[in-house]
């Protein structure tokens, strides 16, 4: 019990975020990414286009992690005082970022698949 | 790998879970590995306290073992989070953030015993509660934290936390809070804010100069500091147990305008007349104040006090702390009885991660007993404290019985360095983390 294990990792996840909320995150990384990759195959590669503007949204969607974690955590954007802070900056912001574009590109391509389809 | 590079590893894994909230999520994951086999035995124990070293205990210690008798004495209903205490009295987290209920974290096979303890009796082995039931045990763990003495200081009235001038953030969530609307208020206005800590041992020694950190950003932040004095009096020669980080934060005190005194020991205050009378060697000295956070010299709770427990010599019998070795926390002269968390007589570490660090050490000696062998597992009095400098900053302090330091992750986080992602652990991490401690799964 000394060491960290996936089982210790997902009680302190459980702790912090409370059941429906860490059931909920879960599936949405996991739909999120299977929508995403499903999408990658039915069009056998990328639609650049599309790409393009959910990388815009995703820099949104970077700012926006950005600012929940600030919310959360009671702090300010004056607060980073060292190598490790800004580390952690680019990581929160990169996961807002990949995950917004993710979330952005799959909705957009599933929704047209689907429209063209009933047409 | 020797048990110090284990602990090493350990350590670094439980701060990692702190910092889960600041998405270091990279982090590498050893394999799960299999529960160990649960040692059947009929030992009868008893855990005297339910705070975070009983819940810890009664959780790991119904984990480990099948058939044991496990009770679990404590009168209290609400359990707290104590290290949430700053957190309330700094604006940041709301009153019933550190509050929860002993029932929530006590295992299904360990007995509750709502009451309090009246006395131990390690000769016949006999814990006897306030209801004169008496209850046996084979080894008892005693965990019943210390006691809050304000009533040393003369002059200091709990009621009147919160009121005209006076906080004192250790007595209760609800005094943390009202210490807060008076901090604001002295924030607002601006004034002389006087801070100190007892004479005695301490539970989170970090928590006066936190406190006295954050009071002055809030003056600064206010537009109020530069009509404001802010003093810290030690207690006696150092600002920290620690002189490197004593050091450290005498320089934080220096460039932030924090006047420091030594040797001063607060001894009675007026609270109508806002005055504070400290010994010094140079005689009483009374210093006015605006706002002051009261923090009274701690004991253990009489029940140990009253028993043959504590150190019979030097300033621990005084104050009654349990006379433990410091590696095994196995009591010096009963050898069936282990003292753990606040009320064992060890250099330091009365802090939450101290807990986290000794229960499972105190365990293994228990299941190396009931198993006829022996442990090698020693605590090397690690704990850790997250100075709050600023709101929004922290040094994450990590130490040892020798003063070392003994930062859990080299090289990325300082541990004299303040740091945005140290108030992250402090603020989202920890709590999850203690929780889940309680719970025995971390």
């Amino acid at each position: 019990m000394n060491d960290l294990d996936p089982i210790v990792l997902f009680a302190v996840f459980l702790e912090m975020l409370g059941l429906p909320l860490l059931i909920l995150l879960v599936l949405g990384s996991v739909i999120g990414t299977l929508a995403f990759f499903s999408l990658l195959l039915r069009e056998r590669g990328v639609v650049a286009r599309r790409m393009l503007y959910s990388q815009a949204a995703g820099l949104l969607g970077g700012v926006l992690a950005l600012v929940l974690m600030a919310k959360v955590s009671s702090s300010g954007f004056t607060d980073a005082g060292g190598p490790a802070d800004w580390l952690l900056i680019a990581l929160i912001f990169g996961l807002g970022l990949v995950g917004m574009t993710i979330v952005v590109y799959s909705i957009s391509g599933w929704a047209k698949a689907l429209l063209s389809t009933k047409a | 790998m020797d048990h110090n590079d284990k602990q090493q590893l350990s350590r670094r894994a439980f701060l990692t879970l702190s910092a889960l909230g600041a998405g270091a999520a990279l982090l590498p994951l050893s394999a799960a590995h299999a529960a160990p086999g649960r040692l059947s035995t009929s030992a009868r124990i008893v855990i005297v306290g339910a705070g975070a070293a009983g819940l810890s205990l009664a959780s790991r210690l119904s984990k480990a073992l099948d058939g044991a008798q496990i009770t679990l004495v404590d009168a209290r209903r609400e359990h707290f989070y104590q290290p949430g205490f700053t957190l309330v009295a700094a604006g940041v987290k709301a009153q019933d953030y550190p509050v929860s209920l002993t029932t929530d974290y006590v295992p299904q096979d360990v007995r509750l015993v709502a009451e309090r303890v009246a006395e131990i009796d390690p000769e016949s082995n006999q814990v006897t509660t306030q209801s004169n039931t008496r209850l046996a045990y084979d080894y008892l763990f005693v965990t019943c934290g210390m006691v809050l003495d304000y009533a040393a200081i003369e002059g200091m009235d709990v009621s009147r936390i919160g009121t005209n001038g006076m906080g004192s953030i250790y007595h209760s969530p609800q005094a943390a809070r009202a210490t807060w609307e008076e901090m604001s208020r002295f924030a607002d206005r601006g004034g002389i804010g006087v801070f100190h800590r007892p004479d005695t041992e301490m539970k989170c020694a970090g928590a006066p100069l936190k406190y006295t950190f954050i009071v002055e950003d809030y003056l600064t932040r206010r537009g109020t500091r530069s009509r404001s004095e802010v003093i810290y009096n030690a207690n006696n020669k150092a600002l920290f147990s620690v002189p490197i980080v004593s050091e450290k934060v005498r320089m934080l005190y220096h460039q932030r305008g924090i006047q420091m005194h030594y040797d001063r020991v607060l001894q009675a205050i007026d609270l109508d007349r806002r005055v504070a009378s400290f010994s010094s060697p140079q005689g009483r000295v009374d210093l006015d104040y605006d706002f002051i956070n009261v923090i009274p010299p701690m004991k253990a709770p009489d029940v140990v006090r009253n028993s043959p427990l504590p150190w019979q010599t030097g300033a621990w019998a005084n104050e009654g702390w349990m006379e433990v070795d410091r590696g095994t926390l196995r009591h010096v002269r009963y050898p069936n009885v282990f003292g753990v968390g606040d009320i064992a007589g060890v250099p330091k570490g009365k802090t939450a991660a101290s807990v986290k660090w000794q229960v499972p050490v105190a365990v293994e000696h228990l299941l190396a007993d009931l198993s006829g062998t022996t442990s090698e597992a020693l605590y090397t009095g690690y704990t850790s404290c997250p100075m709050i400098t600023r709101l929004g900053q922290a040094m994450l302090v990590e130490f040892d019985y020798e003063n070392n330091l003994m930062p859990s992750f080299p090289g990325l986080i300082a541990p004299l360095e303040e740091l945005w992602i140290s108030w992250v652990m402090k603020t989202m991490g920890l709590k999850p983390t203690y929780i889940s401690m309680l719970r025995g799964r971390a």
